[in-house]
């Protein structure tokens, strides 16, 4: 990422990002991964990528191309193919599960899916409880993670009675109370309105934590993330800063992928 | 999104019967309940005191009597039978007001509908003094299947949910022209279930996937460990333990 145009991007990234500590293993590490359903339907084809430690990653690709595929093989729900996943070091297999889904923390799309207690705050308690934390430590956990999605007074609410960006936002703390290595978030902007789809850019940007954001939002993508990613048809098809893919018309063309009308990603200025 | 019926039930509160442990009250209740049930129909008196100690009860946990009344109409359907069973019944016959009705059939019917009305005002005061939440915990403490209650837990979560999607579904029917008006018409209906029950089994998929991500391998972890102290305990086996007296002493005298 040497080229300039990146630079006002990344901009003030909170954690480690561009550090040049190369002892520490990448946050994800994907290679030569390749799966076909039991029904015949091969989804990936040999991918193969890399997501630093602090970096905020955007997963692009049109509808169908593997992206879900993709992503329910970073927790290991899905495996059987070839290649391998690696977690900060770790692979992902049989043995190493308990961990590794501790590690990558999974917001799904649906809140609704993803929030299946009683109360937000057993909710959130339910990734860490099942990790075998208890008692203050637990309470702590909960309280921290609420607070970064300033959802701390909702804690003894249902999730069913909050509105839907609030539900997301919850969503999102029931993993950061996990202490995720890679947050890896499906279509995280998907049904918000403006105003809540801004107040969870502003979460993600402050948080601390590696993020690989699968999305069609394109705008979002280049607010969020310095880098992108283009799966389409099952391959990595391209791997750059996200305003230089964003910026060239064929490279979208050909993977189906279109800016809102009259949005043009070499005028949006720089964040500061 | 409403709030969902499940939650109309309880009654906030602060009495000492809202505060014991959800464990201690399913205890009592359904030992009540048990007592209430093994008391035989002819103590008629028995089944006054039974009420009284209910009364007893709603008055410490500061439930109006117009609330638990109301409630107690959710009894109806169920003895509505009871109330033929003096015309029906086999037996010797009794005159009155000119019907003739079986002494038998009078017995069972007084039996179902005392038994029936207590065991329902109990369970009726338990539920208004107790969040549904709160019930669950309990259940899981009193050592319920785990998978029973986990099932009983993600109706509360869901119900709402898919009374919503079926909302939205009926909507979309009736924007589209539908009304139903009859017998043809129920195989429109019937489609919509179907529909309605693939939905909510993929959801059922969707949210398992969601589960197994955040570490669930079979059993729900445990959040909030309800604990009673011995006085609490004896607080709430005060409505069985007198109605034990009561059920004993309508056997013996």
């Amino acid at each position: 990422m040497t080229d300039p145009a990146t630079g006002p991007v990344t901009g003030p990234v909170t954690g480690p990002v561009g550090d040049p500590v190369s002892d520490v293993p990448a946050s994800l590490d994907v290679s030569g991964l390749a799966f076909a359903y039991p029904d015949g339907h091969q989804a990936l084809f040999g991918v193969d990528f890399s997501v630093a430690r602090g970096e905020r990653v955007a997963l692009l690709g049109p509808n169908g191309a593997g992206k879900t595929t993709l992503v329910l093989h970073l927790n290991g729900i899905l495996t059987g193919g070839t290649g391998t996943v690696a977690v900060a070091g770790l692979p992902v297999d049989r043995r190493n599960m308990a961990e590794v889904r501790r590690r990558v923390g999974i917001v799904f799309q649906d809140p609704d899916d993803q929030l299946f207690m009683p109360t937000v705050r057993e909710d959130v308690a339910f990734g860490p409880a099942a990790a075998g934390v208890k008692g203050a430590e637990l309470e702590a956990r909960v309280d921290r993670a609420l607070e970064l999605v300033g959802m701390a007074d909702f804690k003894d609410r249902p999730p069913h009675h909050l509105s839907f960006g609030q539900r997301r936002r919850v969503a999102v703390a029931t993993v950061l109370a996990m202490e995720p290595e890679i947050l890896v978030l499906d279509e995280p902007s998907s049904n918000l309105d403006p105003a809540s789809r801004r107040e969870l850019a502003d979460i993600l940007r402050a948080l601390d934590v590696t993020v690989l954001m699968v999305t069609h939002d394109l705008p979002y993508a280049l607010e969020l993330c310095s880098r992108a990613l283009i799966l389409s048809d099952g391959v990595i098809a391209a791997d750059g800063p996200t305003a230089h893919l964003l910026a060239d018309d064929e490279l979208m063309r050909a993977h189906r992928l279109e800016l809102p009308f009259g949005f043009d990603p070499r005028s949006v200025p720089a964040r500061g | 999104m409403g709030t969902g019926h499940a939650h109309r039930l309880y009654r906030h509160g602060h009495s000492p019967v809202h505060g014991l442990p959800p464990h201690t009250k399913l205890a009592a209740a359904f030992a009540f309940v048990v007592v209430v049930v093994s008391t035989p129909r002819e103590a008629m008196w028995a089944f006054g005191l039974y009420a009284v100690l209910l009364a007893a009860v709603a008055y410490a946990a500061r439930v109006p009597a117009s609330f638990l009344l109301k409630r107690l109409l959710i009894e109806v359907p169920f003895v509505a039978f009871a109330v033929l069973m003096p015309f029906v019944a086999e037996g010797e016959r009794v005159g009155v007001l000119g019907m003739s009705l079986s002494v038998n059939g009078l017995w069972g019917a007084w039996n179902v509908l005392a038994k029936g009305t207590l065991g329902v005002a109990a369970s009726v005061l338990l539920a208004s003094t107790t969040e549904l939440r709160a019930l669950l915990l309990g259940l899981q403490r009193l050592r319920l299947p785990p998978l029973l209650v986990q099932i009983a837990s993600f109706m509360i979560r869901y119900g709402d949910v898919i009374a919503d999607e079926m909302r939205r579904m009926r909507i979309a029917r009736e924007s589209r022209g539908f009304e139903a008006r009859g017998v043809r018409h129920w195989g429109v209906l019937a489609k919509s279930a179907g529909a309605l029950f693939i939905r909510s089994y993929e959801r059922g998929e969707r949210v398992h996937l969601a589960m197994v991500s955040r570490g669930y391998a079979g059993s729900m972890p445990v959040i909030d460990e309800v604990t009673a102290s011995r006085a609490q305990w004896s607080y709430a086996l005060a409505l069985p333990g007198a109605a034990l007296v009561v059920c004993l002493l309508g056997w013996t005298l």
